[in-house]
Formats: structure tokens, sequence, C-alpha cells
């Protein structure tokens, strides 16, 4: 019993941990840019086949084993070079529109992104073949827990703390809130919005990039993962409130143990009891656990 | 005047395109006279009234699932019984979902119609004892006006009875909605549109008004969504995943928001369009991506925005 809930738990953990650094660059760039970008996604998606690929050329070249995570998390986060592209190619053409035009930008980049992919690794599923278990296991309460999985939670909320103090301890986070705020205001005050808004979506995109390479040793990168995880990303930030990273980092947790508790217990119940909070959220308290006011 | 004379012509094409027009053609006119219901529907609720539905897919699958439970759960095979039936569920979901969503507008109404759209999905999806799961239920062939047509051909059925009578409801659907915003409700859901402290000022109440957009356009979803299971014979979830209702506003974007017949156009190139496309590269996403990409950056009044030279009096949705 107590083995079954300890898995419960660090499979949700797990789970919850990849959800909050996609969540997390969803909120950094609804947070500064007001544009909910449906991309990020496609951005995760993106990354695990980044990630598939710089740990298969990792293995060719003849590196240890034991530190593929290094070129998988490198590779993760390069691949956010991407935020720039659509930032400055795409999204910077539509921000004095309105809200559904942005949207739908970022739907567009869904639709390409999905076949760019298709196109660029093929349509069947890639996987690092058994490096999931390269670091074997550890023994809790009578079942064995993937050092692996608790090395990613380890990392994701190192990246928890990495971003709560950037926000809060560097100049660049205080022009983040600042912008986020009040965007004339800061403007006038001389932050140019240009170059914020690059870095902002670049920084939005890598959080997924990374995410996406993060969760590849465990499970197969498949072409449709993009668009089924952003759903699950949007309940994370519905539930814990747009722009708000402890929102996030709440919403993260509750969605991935909730996930893997209804799996376990009543599959059917998977993704509908989350959708089913998500509509309690929205209708009793639309800002969610943590957001502002609502727009 | 000329815009009559096109309208008629298009009418026109649309008659003869099942004697004249090579079998495969015709057939695409299937989806697309379905998809033209339900866009007419959710522009009401898009262009007229400047709420987007992230979740419109929905009632797309409430109306196919209608068809399809009813065809080969009940016996009922009369495709009036299934048009009322995907109506009325439509509106009777619509109702207590619309109730909800229009407590607000723009992203979080987009968020809150995404999410019911996803609590359908997945239930459809996971319930596959009573659905069948992503393998989808049999839609078996209606009777149309009590005639049972079971001595035809699939092809014979669908390119004749079918295609015509698919064509009457676009007709029917598309006069009735063209009463619709013509009538006073219309003029006030514009003013909500464009004003709505203005419109509540007047003493029209902007929740109610919203209200009855989007049960009207949840009925005309559910409508189309009936229409399209015959074609294929079978209803499945991806009709009502979230893609699904990205792809309808794309449609609706695609033609044009600002105008009454954008929406219809937009279906009509989305369908001719995605099956050319794929006859030559398999990634239609990626050339439907710029193509969308484009329109919102260059052209947001859509194909009828070009076609039209005045300016368009363009909302703001």
């Amino acid at each position: 019993m107590t083995a079954h809930v300890v898995n419960l738990v660090v499979s949700g953990v797990f789970h919850a941990s990849i959800l909050f650094l996609v969540s997390a660059g969803l909120q950094v760039v609804f947070g500064v840019q007001k544009i909910f970008n449906l991309a990020c996604g496609s951005f995760y998606a993106l990354g695990a086949y980044v990630g598939v690929s710089a740990v298969a050329w990792y293995a060719e070249a003849g590196g240890p084993p034991a530190l593929f995570i290094l070129p998988l998390a490198i590779a993760g986060v390069a691949a956010g070079a991407l935020g720039v592209v659509v930032e400055r190619g795409l999204l910077r053409f539509v921000y004095d529109r309105d809200e559904t035009f942005q949207l739908l930008l970022t739907f567009a980049v869904v639709l390409m992104m999905e076949d760019a992919i298709r196109m660029t690794w093929g349509t069947s599923p890639r996987s690092t073949a058994g490096l999931y278990l390269t670091y074997g296991g550890v023994h809790v309460l009578g079942t064995t827990v993937p050092v692996y999985n608790l090395i990613v939670i380890g990392a994701s909320l190192a990246i928890a703390v990495l971003i709560g103090w950037l926000l809060t301890h560097t100049a660049f986070g205080c022009i983040i809130r600042a912008s986020a705020d009040n965007r004339e205001m800061a403007e006038a005050l001389g932050v140019d919005m240009r170059r914020l808004y690059a870095k902002v979506f670049t920084l939005g995109t890598a959080l997924g990039t990374l995410g996406g390479a993060l969760v590849i040793p465990a499970t197969a990168a498949m072409s449709e993962m993009g668009i089924e995880l952003i759903v699950e990303a949007f309940a994370v930030v519905v539930i814990g409130g747009l722009g708000s990273m402890r929102g996030a980092f709440v919403g993260a947790l509750i969605v991935g143990v909730l996930r893997s508790i209804a799996i376990s217990v009543y599959p059917e119940l998977e993704m509908l009891l989350i959708y089913l909070i998500v509509i309690a959220v929205l209708v009793l308290r639309p800002r969610g656990l943590f957001g502002g006011a609502p727009a | 005047m000329s815009g009559r004379l096109v309208l008629a012509a298009a009418l026109g094409a649309a008659v003869l395109a099942p004697l004249v027009a090579p079998t495969y053609q015709a057939l695409l006119m299937l989806p697309f006279m379905a998809y033209a219901v339900a866009l007419l529907g959710l522009n009401l609720l898009f262009g007229y009234t400047g709420l987007v539905s992230f979740g419109h897919a929905l009632f797309l699958g409430i109306g196919a699932y209608t068809g399809a439970f009813l065809t080969s759960v009940f016996k009922v095979r009369s495709m009036e019984v299934i048009l009322v039936a995907a109506a009325a569920l439509g509106a009777l979901v619509a109702a207590p979902v619309g109730a909800l969503c229009v407590r607000y507008v723009k992203i979080y109404f987009g968020m809150l119609t995404l999410a019911f759209g996803m609590v359908f999905y997945t239930f459809v999806l996971k319930f596959y004892r009573l659905t069948g799961g992503d393998e989808g239920m049999p839609f078996l062939r209606p009777a149309l006006l009590g005639r049972s047509l079971e001595g035809l051909s699939k092809i014979d059925y669908l390119v004749g009875p079918y295609y015509y009578y698919s064509l009457a409801v676009l007709v029917l659907a598309t006069l009735v909605m063209w009463r619709i915003v013509r009538s006073p409700f219309g003029l006030c859901l514009k003013t909500i549109r464009d004003n709505p402290t203005k419109a509540e000022t007047l003493g029209i109440g902007v929740a109610r008004y919203r209200w009855y957009a989007f049960v009207i356009s949840a009925v005309y979803a559910a409508v189309g969504g009936a229409l399209l299971g015959p074609p294929t014979g079978n209803v499945d979830p991806t009709l009502a995943y979230w893609t699904q209702s990205g792809n309808i506003v794309f449609m609706t974007l695609l033609g044009g928001f600002a105008s009454f017949f954008g929406p219809v156009l937009g279906a009509f190139v989305f369908i001719y369009l995605q099956d050319w496309v794929m006859s030559i590269v398999p990634f239609w996403r990626l050339i439907f991506g710029a193509i969308l990409a484009v329109i919102v950056i260059f052209a947001p009044g859509g194909l009828a925005g070009l076609l039209t030279p005045r300016p368009a009096a363009a909302p703001r949705p």
C-alpha cells in the first residue's frame, strides 16, 4: 500500500516537474506580453526531439552514458533559440492587435511546428534506448524509484528557485515585473520593449524545450505530444492563475499528482477530472489561485 | 447588385456540381456544406458578437454523436429526426455552458470554452463502452424525407439525394441566419461587440444577448456536425478535439469574419485547398499554418476583406 502511494506520488511529481517548466514558460510570456502562447506545447515537442537527437549523437560519439543528461539539457536549452525566431519573425507584428489574433497566430505556429517536426524526424515515435535506467533506482518504502525521476524533480525545483531569484533579485527580473504591471510606464522609464519581448519570449520557449528534453528518457517523443501537453499546461495556468509563477508551481503539482492518482484509481476520469477542476476554478475564481485581476 | 449575381452563380454551381463535376470533387462539397452551416453559427458569435470560442468543436461533436447514437443504437434512421435532435441537444448543452461562458470575454471566454470542449472530448474518448473510444461510432445511412434509399450505392446516395439534402439545409440555415443578423436582435449583438458599455446603457441585456448568440451558434454547429457524419459513415473523437475548434476559427478568419458569407467562403477554400495540398505533400499543416500566419498579420479581414475594395468596417472581435 505505501509502496503504491510512493509510486503514485513520485510519478505524479515527476510529471508535475515537466509541466511546471512548460507552464512557467507560458506564464512568463503571458505575464509580460499578455499573449497566451498555444505554441508552448509545440516547443516542448521540439525540445523532446532535439533531446533524442542530441543523446543519440552523444552516444555515437562515445560519451560516457552516465553524463547523458548534460547534452540532453544543453540541447533542450539551445532549442529555445527558436523563440527569438518566432518572436521577431511573427509575433512582433501583432502586438498592437486584439488578443484573438495573437492567439490565432500562436495556433498557426502550432500547426507549422507539428508538421515541421514530422518532416524532420518522421512520424514514428522516437525514444532514447535504455537511458532511463542508467542511474538505476533507489528503494523507498518497499518500492523502487528511478533516480532519473528524482534528478528531474530536483532540476525543476532548482529552476523554480532560480526563476524566483531572477524575478525578485536581479535588474532583469525587476524590469520584467515592472513591464508586466504597467507596460507604458516601464517604456516611459526607458525599458526597450523590443529587446525585452524578444528575451522574455526566448526564455519562455527555452523553458518549454528544456521540459521536452528532460521528459524524453522516460517517454518516447511523438509528434502529437505538443498539442496534448498544451491542454494540460493550460489547465495548470488556469488553476494557478494566469501570469503567476507561484500559480504555475502549485498548479503543476495539483494537475500532475491528480492525474497520476486518477490514472491508477479510475483511468476513465484522468483528464476529465482535471478539466472539471479547470471549469470550477474559472467559474468560481477566474483569477486562479494566485492570479491578478481578470482581464 | 453584383453580390446577388455572385451568390446566384455560386448556388447554381452548387446545384450543378454533382452533374458536371467529377464525383470526387462533388463528394468534397459534403464536408464543405456541413462546415459552412457550423461556421455561419460560429460567426454569429465571432464576427457579430465579438466572442471567439476555442471550444466549438464540442457542438460539432454533439451533433455528430447524436446522429451516430440515433442511427446505430436507437435504430432511428430519419435524417430530419437526427437534425432536430442534434439541434435540441446542442441547445440543451449550450444553455448551461453558455450561461457560464458569457460571464467572461476575450481570453477568459476562449479558455472556458476550450475547457468545456476538452471535457466532452475526454468523455467520448475514455468512455469507450458507450462511445467506441478513439475508434468512434458508426453513423449509419440516414433516410431522407422518409425514404430509406438503401437501394443506392454509397456514392450514388452521397452525390445524389444526400448532396441536395445538405445543400437544402445549408440554404435554409443561411436564410435563417440572414434574418437573424438583419433583425433588431442582430443589431444589438453588433452594438455589444463594438461597445458593450454603450449597449448596456441603451438597455440591452449584454450577458443575455451573448447567451442567445452562444446557444444559436451551438445549434448551428450541432446541425453542421450531424451533417458531417453520413459522408464518412463514422464519427470519432478527433472531431471534438481542441485543434478542430482552432481549425473552424481558422476557416472563419480565412474567409473573413467581418462578412456574412466570409465563413462559407472560408470553409470552401479550406476544404478544397487542404485536399489539393494533401495530394501534393503530406504536410498540409505546415502550409496551412503559414497561410494562417500571413492572414493574421497581413489580411485580418480574410479573403472576403481582400475581395471587397471598400475599407472593411472591420470590427475587432
